[in-house]
């Protein structure tokens, strides 16, 4: 394996290389999206340059091309969850379709009235409303596991939660709004002990470490192609083949049928079953690009840059004194919740842009999480294995300018 | 006389014109923010909400004579300059000239980037509100 020092990495990303607003441009949200390395672009360029074709039904020379291409990036994506079959992946646009599609599937056939399902405080929107719907359409009721003022989950009283009529768990791997790293394993194996299927949001887990979904032993398993930089439109679901098999289909049309007639159709197997119409073709291949190259720079050397920034950029912001971090679990990943006390998340990420430094401010899509600590938002400083020290100074020094042209 | 409402947004533009860079506007702006007359607290209710994402505005009107006067306030100062800004421009008019301007000068001094319908309160949500206090007003009054 070669180890790329961090400015040859930044080389593979042209997008970095620029200013905004006059300044060097500083992108540190990350948890909102990756940028994308030149294989991702030139994987999807490729594609549509030299052998697009519909996938699954030509008998033409670039049919069979492009379908070998698109089952050959469905088992990147298996090797990368390291799951035991190629079938269990499939396509979807993102995690949120991924999570609609196993609460409208698996949870309108097997969820009735008064079943629970269980969730966690700290959920972004697309991990709590597919439930609420499938909710108020079956008459479920969910249940939340209470977060902890360091951002962790109150695992006492997740375990006080189950009840003889929990039949669900959907729980996020690491929260986007605060970092945390869940301990999803020992909430998987309870949920087992109770026979009780989990579904592990993996949005912003997928981008930060290797994911092993049989070591995990989770029965589901979403995240978006965008957030490991491959393509915008493209997640994927994993599921165990006994789940996906008894699960109706989500979508009808082509692709998905095994036969039709205009009594009766019968579908296909997996994981056809789940992917009507045409598929994302470029995407898949470009998710499969990206998969690629990450395993060319390493998990290894992305963690451990990951881990310096992070490290690093906790220990200026404290020194600057009247910040409050949100999220301080001994076990997270690249992500700095904050606010300046006195400054509103909008005036500091406002100020922040005009420095070049890009940073999300608000609620992050978490609005359930952010009441819990009473605030209206955070600003968020996300980090990437090619982000530099350099850049972690930018966002300090804008920080210290902030407090001096407000307070 | 009154001064109108094109001849304030001429004077807002002259004093942008005399900004260096952006720290000096943004200053400005974070100034006039501080600067705005508060709201009590119980005027900022649900029906004097702009409904934004990210920052909150809270906005009333009233009229004094033939003139709508209006009052503004938002938990960012930056929010909170801006719309003094507008208030600074609009306030103390009648209806028919609120519903009349045409508040280029939000273009001119480069806040554009506010606009965005996305943008966390955009400035039009807060234009379309003081136009729609003015028409109501002003049928109030017909």
């Amino acid at each position: 394996m070669s180890i790329k020092n961090i400015e040859a990495i930044r080389m593979d990303f042209p997008v970095l290389h620029q200013k905004v607003h006059g300044k060097p441009w500083v992108y540190l949200d990350n948890a909102a999206s990756g940028q994308k390395p030149l294989p991702v672009i030139n994987a999807i360029s490729e594609y549509y340059l030299k052998y697009h074709s519909n996938v699954h039904r030509g008998v033409h020379y670039m049919s069979q091309l492009a379908t070998d291409k698109f089952e050959a990036a469905r088992k990147t994506v298996q090797h990368f969850l390291n799951a035991e079959h190629d079938h269990e992946i499939i396509w979807t646009t993102g995690t949120t379709e991924g999570i609609n599609l196993v609460a409208a599937t698996y949870g309108r056939k097997f969820l009735k009235e008064g079943d629970e399902i269980l969730i966690t405080g700290m959920e972004h929107h697309a991990n709590i409303v597919p439930w609420q719907m499938l909710c108020e359409e079956k008459g479920c009721v969910l249940r939340v596991v209470p977060v902890l003022e360091n951002g962790t989950l109150d695992m006492a009283s997740f375990y006080e939660l189950f009840s003889d009529k929990t039949r669900f768990l959907s729980v996020v791997h690491v929260s986007n709004a605060l970092g945390t790293l869940n301990p999803v394993k020992e909430m998987i194996k309870h949920a087992h002990s109770k026979n009780i299927p989990v579904l592990l949001d993996g949005a912003q887990s997928s981008c930060h470490f290797a994911i092993d979904v049989q070591d995990l032993d989770c029965d589901f398993f979403v995240f978006s192609g965008h957030k490991v930089f491959g393509p915008t439109g493209i997640g994927v679901l994993y599921g165990k083949t006994e789940y996906l098999e008894k699960m109706p289909p989500y979508k009808g049309g082509g692709e998905m049928i095994e036969t039709v007639t205009f009594e009766k159709t019968t579908y296909a197997g997996l994981p056809f079953k789940f992917e009507a119409g045409t598929p994302d073709i470029a995407n898949a291949i470009g998710l499969a690009a990206a998969m690629d190259y990450i395993h060319s720079i390493g998990w290894d050397v992305m963690e451990a840059q990951e881990k310096f920034l992070l490290e690093y950029a906790t220990e200026e912001i404290l020194k600057i004194g009247g910040i409050k971090l949100y999220g301080t679990s001994p076990e997270k990943c690249s992500v700095l919740s904050f606010l300046i006390e006195g400054i509103h998340p909008y005036d500091t990420g406002t100020i922040l842009d005009k420095m070049g430094i890009a940073v999300r401010t608000g609620h992050h899509c978490a609005q359930p999480l952010m009441g819990r600590f009473c605030i209206p938002g955070t600003v968020r400083a996300s980090f990437a294995f090619y982000n530099t020290k350099e850049e972690v100074d930018a966002l300090i020094s804008g920080l210290k300018r902030i407090k001096t042209m407000f307070l | 006389m009154k001064q109108s409402i094109l001849d304030t947004e001429s004077e807002i533009i002259e004093e942008f014109e005399m900004f260096d860079d952006w720290t000096d506007k943004y200053q400005y702006i974070i100034d006039m923010g501080k600067s705005l007359q508060p709201l009590s607290d119980n005027e900022k209710t649900e029906q004097n909400l702009v409904r934004g994402c990210q920052s909150q505005v809270w906005l009333t009107a009233h009229t004094e004579g033939e003139n709508v006067v209006f009052q503004a306030d938002s938990d960012a100062i930056i929010t909170k300059g801006l719309i003094a800004l507008l208030v600074k421009v609009l306030s103390g008019n009648t209806p028919d000239e609120i519903l009349a301007a045409r508040l280029e000068f939000m273009d001119k001094i480069g806040i554009r980037e506010h606009l965005s319908p996305t943008r966390a309160n955009g400035l039009n949500a807060m234009v379309t509100k003081m136009k729609a206090y003015a028409l109501g007003l002003k049928s109030l009054k017909g």
